[in-house]
């Protein structure tokens, strides 16, 4: 039984299926986020999560950007656990005046030269809970904002278009 | 007669609440109530303001009957019931900070949701941790931000070398203020926040808003909806506990497990994006109905999901069975007791993994449940392994409930018309999500306009419980315990 999970484990695990117009799309997305990221970065690229107040649905999508179907570490892509480690913050959510102050610290904790990514619609402006007392806007209200995704939540492709489109635009910071 | 009949009795019912009854009781039998409550006669199911009027929604298990008793708070203050039924404590805590009621003899009155950045505290209270005392002892402090992709939450560890001698939780830091935008909202905002209270559960929160509407009007959702709106909610179910089956045992460090079921996962939300439009089904039930219907390829692909799963998800399953390793892990870490479990009316893979048997979808039936043949599994031994199970079990009923769905699915229209209220009216809704029950109450004005709603998460009475569960365990096995609860921080912090 082990033997067959880790031989299914080995062997590339879509290629039974003629990949579809999405995987291909997928790939040529990962490409292109490679080239672009030797030519900006010389190197991968890592990124500090931060929630700062989301329903959860942008943490579920930025989870499957690691499943075997984007698999993203393979373009270079790492999720980091300390802001210290990282080039790029992608935060989620409102921010609630309860996370500002947090959202502010781990900013100021990752090294120079940053890049913050807003993701979702909540990310934006607040969205549906722009109204709120208890929350302070979209991220751009706490920390200054590089690039922005859309969706509620992005999907998974989404935000690899939207981590190809910062790279595009890494001159001068770096 | 039962014990929750009793009380119903005594008090002044409501004019318009549905399904279940909803009385103003004068405080005698507020405080009967709560020693009902403490003797373990009835559960406590939701615990909210409303103005200058407290409402606790109580379950009498035995009876499988709901009901709603209600407090008029005199001079804005009304008999804590954590004051003798500890799980009400973060409700009435929460309660204190959003509506400035007090809860008279509240045995912890440090606030909870408000962390002094909005409300009536202008500012940040220093949060007094609870005490440990004793030599050895040191603390661990971890968050608001997590080292991994997960919400905020500050957790406060007291530990002797490696093991935890107790976990203090501090919450609140997603408070979005969600109850206050309900307010006057019309019935479309409504929906779209409710679905954004927890994400991994807009399903489940989407249905319980729109059946509380529906139960308010008077409104019966046509068939076709009714079956698709399970649809989804079992599919909701099946995605998470697939992914959670993965992250359990990626916490304990069995990343094969993770791989292969994010991989289900994923071919779930892909299905899911293709049959109704979005990957997490998102705003696609309302009031009245659903705005997606299910065609005949998109009921063929899910069907063949199913059975692809079917096939593969036994191997995971033998593979989670016959390794030791992490077994190890998960046998017998994080135990919950079924006398807690019952005590704080644990709903999900929580409750059903310590012997407390409650399903909202088989002990209150709503359509269409009541028509589909289904188990609902409980192992008795408290352990993070339990939860696992509680998981798998439900995988196979879900996949069973799905294929039963889409081969019945009946014909008709997909939404019903609402009709203007003309007067004040209440409704609520219990909703079986995959962590548990959702409780949704509510209130339209005459105008149709969401008055008052309450939304209550299954994970209120699942985190007190965590920090039980992990004492005696070693620090290293907390994310591995914290998982297998996979508590909502966004739909507990509102
Ligand atoms: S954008 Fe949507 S998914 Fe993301 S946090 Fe906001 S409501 Fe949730």
């Amino acid at each position: 039984m082990r033997k067959l999970l880790f031989a299914s484990l080995i062997r590339p695990p879509l290629t039974e299926r003629p990949p579809s117009p999405d995987d291909a799309a997928l790939d040529e997305l990962g490409r292109a986020f490679v080239r672009i990221s030797r030519e900006r970065l010389g190197r991968s690229l890592s990124i500090r999560a931060i929630d700062a107040g989301s329903c959860n649905g942008c943490e579920l999508e930025i989870h499957a950007l690691a499943n075997a179907f984007y698999d993203i570490e393979r373009f270079g892509i790492r999720f980091v656990a300390s802001p210290r480690h990282a080039d790029v913050l992608m935060v989620t959510g409102p921010v609630t005046k309860n996370m500002g102050e947090a959202l502010k610290r781990t900013y100021e904790a990752t090294p120079n030269p940053k890049w913050v990514i807003a993701v979702g619609d909540c990310g934006r402006d607040g969205g549906c809970f722009a109204a709120s007392p208890a929350v302070m806007g979209g991220v751009d209200a706490v920390v200054p904002v590089d690039l922005h995704i859309a969706g509620c939540p992005p999907t998974p492709t989404d935000m690899l278009k939207g981590l190809i489109a910062l790279l595009a635009t890494m001159t001068g910071k770096a | 007669m039962s014990t929750l009949d009793d009380l119903l009795r005594g008090g002044r019912p409501a004019s318009h609440h549905a399904p279940w009854p909803r009385v103003t009781v004068d405080r005698a039998a507020w405080d009967a109530a709560i020693e009902q409550l403490a003797g373990g006669h009835l559960t406590l199911l939701g615990l909210w303001p409303d103005a200058a009027t407290v409402h606790m929604a109580l379950l009498d298990e035995p009876a499988q009957a709901v009901g709603v008793i209600s407090l008029a708070c005199d001079g804005g203050r009304y008999p804590s019931v954590a004051r003798l039924h500890p799980p009400a404590l973060r409700l009435e805590r929460a309660l204190r900070d959003l509506s400035g009621l007090i809860p008279d003899g509240l045995p912890d009155t440090r606030p909870w949701l408000d962390h002094g950045q909005w409300g009536p505290n202008p500012e940040p209270p220093d949060y007094a941790f609870l005490p440990c005392e004793g030599e050895g002892l040191h603390q661990v402090a971890v968050g608001p931000v997590h080292a991994g992709i997960i919400e905020p939450g500050h957790f406060r560890f007291t530990v002797n070398g490696e093991t935890v001698v107790r976990l203090e939780q501090r919450l609140g830091y997603t408070h979005k203020g969600t109850e206050a935008l309900m307010a006057g909202a019309d019935l479309a905002t409504g929906a779209r926040l409710a679905g954004r209270v927890s994400g991994d559960s807009t399903v489940a929160y989407a249905l319980a808003f729109a059946r509380a509407v529906e139960a308010a009007l008077g409104v019966i959702a046509p068939p076709r909806a009714v079956f698709l709106r399970a649809l989804m909610a079992e599919w909701e179910r099946l995605a998470n506990h697939l992914g959670d089956i993965g992250a359990v045992c990626n916490d304990a460090s069995f990343v094969l497990m993770q791989a292969h079921c994010a991989i289900l996962r994923e071919r779930m939300l892909r299905v899911a994006a293709d049959a109704f439009g979005h990957r997490l089904m998102r705003d696609r039930i309302v009031p009245g109905g659903v705005t997606a219907d299910l065609d005949a390829a998109a009921g063929q692909a899910m069907r063949e999901l199913v059975a692809d799963i079917r096939r593969r998800f036994p191997a995971l399953v033998e593979l989670y069975e016959n390794t030791a390793s992490l077994q190890d892990r998960t046998v017998t870490a994080g135990m919950l007791g079924p006398e807690l479990a019952r005590q704080y009316g644990a709903g999900g893979y929580v409750g059903r993994a310590s012997g407390r048997p409650f399903d909202s979808r088989r002990a209150l039936a709503y359509p269409p449940y009541d028509r589909l043949a289904f188990d609902v599994p409980v192992f008795p031994e408290g352990d993070v392994n339990a939860r696992v199970w509680v998981r798998i079990r439900e995988v196979e009923q879900s996949l069973a409930l799905v294929e039963e769905i889409v081969d019945r699915l009946p014909r008709g229209t997909l939404r019903a018309d609402l009709p203007q209220p003309g007067e004040p009216r209440e409704g609520m809704a219990l909703v079986e999500g995959f962590r548990g029950d959702v409780l949704v109450w509510l209130r339209l004005g005459a105008d149709g306009r969401i008055a008052r709603c309450s939304l209550r998460d299954p994970s209120w009475f699942q985190w007190p419980l965590l920090e039980a569960a992990i004492k005696g365990n070693i620090v290293a096995d907390f994310p591995l315990c914290n998982k297998s609860f996979n508590c909502s921080y966004s739909g507990h912090d509102l």
